[in-house]
């Protein structure tokens, strides 16, 4: 089936995998954001009992969608995984680093003998919420805005003079320079990606508590804040979106492929693929109906409507990125050294190979829906809490 | 070439190393008790008694401490092939890339949905449901387990692939082939049975020290009349399975084999260490010792190694100097040859590039007639006798993780001969021996680990990638700041684990004691 499809549909179809991975990825970030209003959702150990345990039910949901989205774009695009952890090394240690703290916080934070104290443990819930957010939506917006690395294959053929590495990240400050680079003002569009992401999370977690708690408190206190989630969101991400719109873009040409600035490159691309345009206004709508419903109507089914809006607004813009021939991780230092979909993936053998591993995708996703409705029949009470005999 | 920054190496491979050796800690618990608990529980499904409810509930307990840890540790090795060993992600990507996204998308999520399910769902979801949710994390995590030993194996035995010179890569040719090659299926039945005998020690010897305070009777005496016969049985499997790999080892790294066993001067009939002891520096290699004292089983590595006690076993020196009689070339001719296949790459892409094709085609001859000694090219000009491992590091880790494999195999046996005659009553010194067997337990699963790491160095990919090409452009300083920030944060982590884990062993389980059912 796979085997007969071209290379160029294969590396078309893996972007589309690896951006609804990324795509679920940041709509799960909602564990994140949450994980950044324990104490000012909660005033009270009970109340923050149950935000912790209802969002410690997810978080490995989050958690391994990282993983899968890692293991997905290093199967399928290995040049970027070469060469953007390798060169971004700080920005994606950080982002480990944040993780690691979070995947032990949940369960050694209320247990006996848990050494660091609870309050250690709840810090390093939030430097994950924060780092996490912050630093994924700011890499994210480099690949529009581009980074210092080079990209020289033959380098491994080098037994005298430098070492024979192929991928050079061309700054000392290894991808933290993403949040000062004056250069096209790309610092404030990676700043406000970030931010825009960090609030993002944070206005989801809103939805999910109100939608997942049966506390009237900890629902009222939700709405309350994410109006304020919500504004803040809006700037951040509209101001990098408009901004986003009337920048150069690093495109493609499709004969020679040679890699060139094109003036109002995204915008070009959303009009040249008029469903790619359309499921982003989706998006964006879904995600707007989904704060309108929970802010207005209290209504606690918004997360859906936002979830299903993020996952559009997201996967979409990685389609930005990646096709109608544009480089998705650009190289500032020498344009030629791009990567694009065509000239960073697998070979089509592999390819072929993990598609037919991708039809478990549905399955997967299937048996998730399936049990976590099982599980989520009823919303997380303090009674419940209380006859837990596994608890966070 | 003097341009390798010896420190960038070291250090990331340090990095790589207490990363890896710190998951490790973790994950063979993980793999067994999961195994342990799906079988309790099933007990409990299958016979209605409560008590094997409240002890699945108990085992449930530590598994959840330890499976978090587990889970916060391994990230980063995933994310640690593409930030510290770049340009292997490239070289190999097209390969070792897919296990991973298959672990990812095939166990991962198996894994985290039911994990979920087993620790919440006790009164959300039926009994069945929440059995096959147990058994769900089972195969999950080792069905994760079978993905990334795959990449590892392939590491060491190469196998279903050919480089692709225009894309100046390796490239799958056959799925089934790294899938399937006799290196991954011993290694991953090595390895996972390995640590199902951990766990298996783990239950034993907690349950031996409840016995020894004369608490948790009914878990403690429940929990060894199953793992005893569990662990025997994992064990037995993992000597048989060691066995493979060892051939496998013999076959397609003779290095790490003749390192392994302090073999220098290869021969006919060659012996088998049963034990030794280094001490007197070998004359032939630098840096390296030979034994002091050792004992010998006649003829029982030839026979071991290719089932022919009249095998020859190639030793450090025959690999090093060559050995023209039985057909192995020296070190240095390897170099030469990958040298020519290096630069053959170069000549082919730079013939390609100006439109030669006739002088490309020579080149292209040229690389493949080299290529199977194309990462030894990095070492021309150097001193070979960096191509050898260390000699001590692989023996004693080799042979502390097959003498202690031999002590709990004795121990399981022990244990289930006993409590099958009913006299485990009063027995300390065995509940103290199954005590102190559990930190040994982990120090086995380690050694096999450091056998199978250092052993093979300095190939990240064996003849193809040496560590020297395949780290990443970072600063030595960056590395060691990293590696100090995890050295830290994963002690701290690991002091608390166990702390909590002792804390929930001191506590105890729910399980009500009944006074008909006791010792005997």
């Amino acid at each position: 089936m796979f085997e007969n499809l071209s290379l160029l549909v294969l590396q078309q179809y893996w972007w589309i995998i690896v951006s609804l991975l990324g795509a679920l990825l940041v709509f799960l970030l909602f564990v994140q954001g949450g994980q950044t209003m324990l104490y000012c959702l909660a005033k009270d150990e009970k109340e923050r009992n149950l935000l912790v345990n209802s969002l410690g039910r997810k978080w490995e949901l989050t958690f391994t969608t990282l993983v899968t989205f890692g293991g997905a774009f290093f199967a399928s695009f290995p040049l970027f995984y070469s060469t953007s952890f390798g060169g971004a090394y700080w920005v994606w240690i950080a982002i480990l680093f944040a993780f690691v703290l979070q995947a032990v916080s949940y369960e050694y934070r209320n247990k006996k003998g848990n050494w660091l104290g609870q309050k250690t443990y709840e810090t390093f819930l939030f430097i994950n919420g924060l780092l996490g957010t912050l630093l994924l939506g700011a890499a994210v917006s480099t690949f529009f805005t581009g980074s210092m690395f080079s990209v020289e294959k033959m380098n491994i053929t080098r037994l005298s003079g430098e070492m024979p590495i192929i991928s050079s990240w061309e700054t000392p400050f290894h991808g933290l320079e993403a949040v000062w680079t004056l250069e096209k003002l790309a610092f404030l569009q990676n700043l406000s990606l970030g931010l825009a992401v960090f609030f993002l999370s944070r206005l989801l977690a809103n939805l999910y508590f109100m939608n997942n708690i049966e506390s009237q408190t900890i629902f009222e206190r939700s709405r309350k804040i994410l109006g304020i989630n919500s504004a803040l969101f809006l700037v951040f991400f509209l101001f990098w979106l408009i901004r986003l719109l009337f920048i150069d873009g690093f495109a493609v040409n499709p004969q020679t492929k040679e890699i060139f600035m094109q003036n109002n490159k995204y915008l070009h691309n959303f009009l040249e693929m008029p469903i790619v345009l359309i499921l982003f206004l989706l998006g964006v709508v879904s995600v707007l109906w989904g704060i309108f419903i929970s802010y207005i109507k209290k209504s606690d089914k918004g997360i859906w409507f936002a979830g299903v809006g993020t996952v559009l607004v997201v996967l979409n813009l990685f389609l930005l990125a990646g096709f109608n021939h544009t480089a998705y991780y650009p190289s500032t230092f020498n344009l030629q050294h791009s990567l694009t979909i065509e000239n960073s993936s697998s070979s089509h053998f592999t390819l072929t190979a993990m598609s037919y591993v991708s039809l478990f995708v549905p399955i997967v996703l299937a048996y998730i829906w399936y049990f976590w409705r099982a599980m989520n029949k009823t919303k997380l009470s303090t009674e419940e809490l209380e006859n837990e005999s596994h608890k966070y | 070439m003097e341009q390798i920054d010896f420190s960038l190496v070291d250090w990331s491979r340090a990095q790589f190393a207490l990363t890896a050796m710190y998951h490790w800690l973790f994950v063979p618990l993980t793999l067994g008790l999961s195994f342990i608990l799906a079988i309790m529980e099933s007990l409990y499904v299958k016979t209605g008694d409560e008590k094997w409810k409240e002890i699945t509930k108990f085992w449930m307990g530590i598994f959840g401490v330890n499976f978090a840890i587990g889970v916060a540790t391994g990230i980063i090795l995933e994310f640690e092939f593409g930030t510290n060993w770049s340009n292997y992600s490239w070289f190999v990507g097209d390969i070792f890339g897919a296990p991973l996204a298959i672990e990812g998308i095939m166990a991962f999520f198996l894994e985290s949905t039911f994990v979920a399910i087993m620790f919440f769902g006790w009164k959300k979801v039926s009994k069945k449901v929440h059995l096959l949710s147990t058994w769900m994390v089972f195969v999950g995590s080792n069905l994760s387990a079978l993905w990334i030993l795959v990449a590892n194996a392939w590491m060491q035995n190469p196998t279903g692939m050919r480089f692709n010179p225009d894309s100046v890569r390796n490239e799958m040719l056959s799925f089934w082939d790294v899938l399937l090659s006799p290196t991954a299926l011993n290694k991953f039945f090595h390895t996972v049975t390995s640590a199902y005998t951990l766990s298996a020690l783990m239950v034993l010897g907690i349950s031996s020290w409840y016995l020894l305070k004369n608490r948790e009777q009914i878990l403690a005496m429940r929990s060894i009349k199953l793992v005893a016969i569990f662990g025997a049985i994992a064990m037995i499997i993992t000597v048989i399975t060691g066995d493979g790999s060892a051939k496998e080892v013999a076959k397609h790294q003779p290095m790490k084999f003749a390192a392994m066993e302090g073999l220098y001067k290869g021969q006919q009939n060659a012996p088998l260490v049963a034990i030794g002891l280094f001490g007197k520096p070998n004359p032939a290699t630098p840096n390296k010792e030979e034994f002091l004292f050792h004992i010998e089983i006649p003829n029982m590595l030839s026979y071991l190694a290719f089932m022919d006690a009249n095998a020859f076993i190639p030793g450090i020196q025959d690999l090093v100097h060559g050995n023209h009689e039985k057909g192995i070339l020296s070190y240095t001719e390897r170099a030469e040859r990958g040298k020519m296949a290096i630069d053959a790459l170069a000549a082919y892409q730079l013939a390609k590039k100006t439109g030669k094709i006739e002088e490309a085609a020579t080149q292209l001859k040229i690389l493949e007639n080299n290529f199977e000694h194309f990462g030894y090219g990095y070492y021309f000009g150097r001193n070979v006798h960096e191509l050898v491992p260390s000699v001590k590091i692989s023996f004693y880790s080799f042979h502390l993780m097959v003498i202690l494999g031999g002590h709990f195999l004795l121990l399981f046996i022990v244990f289930w001969y006993l409590e099958k005659k009913k006299k485990l009553e009063g027995k300390k010194w065995l509940f103290h021996t199954a005590i102190w067997t559990m930190p040994l337990a982990y120090v086995a699963s380690e050694a096999g680990w450091v056998v199978a790491e250092v052993g093979r160095q300095p190939w990240v990919i064996q003849d193809l990638l040496p560590s020297i090409a395949a780290v990443s452009q970072i600063d030595a300083f960056s590395v060691q700041i990293t590696f100090f920030l995890f050295f830290t944060v994963f002690t701290a982590l690991l002091i608390a684990e166990i702390k909590i884990m002792l804390s929930k062993v001191k506590t105890g389980s729910q399980v009500i004691e009944n006074k008909q059912e006791t010792l005997k």
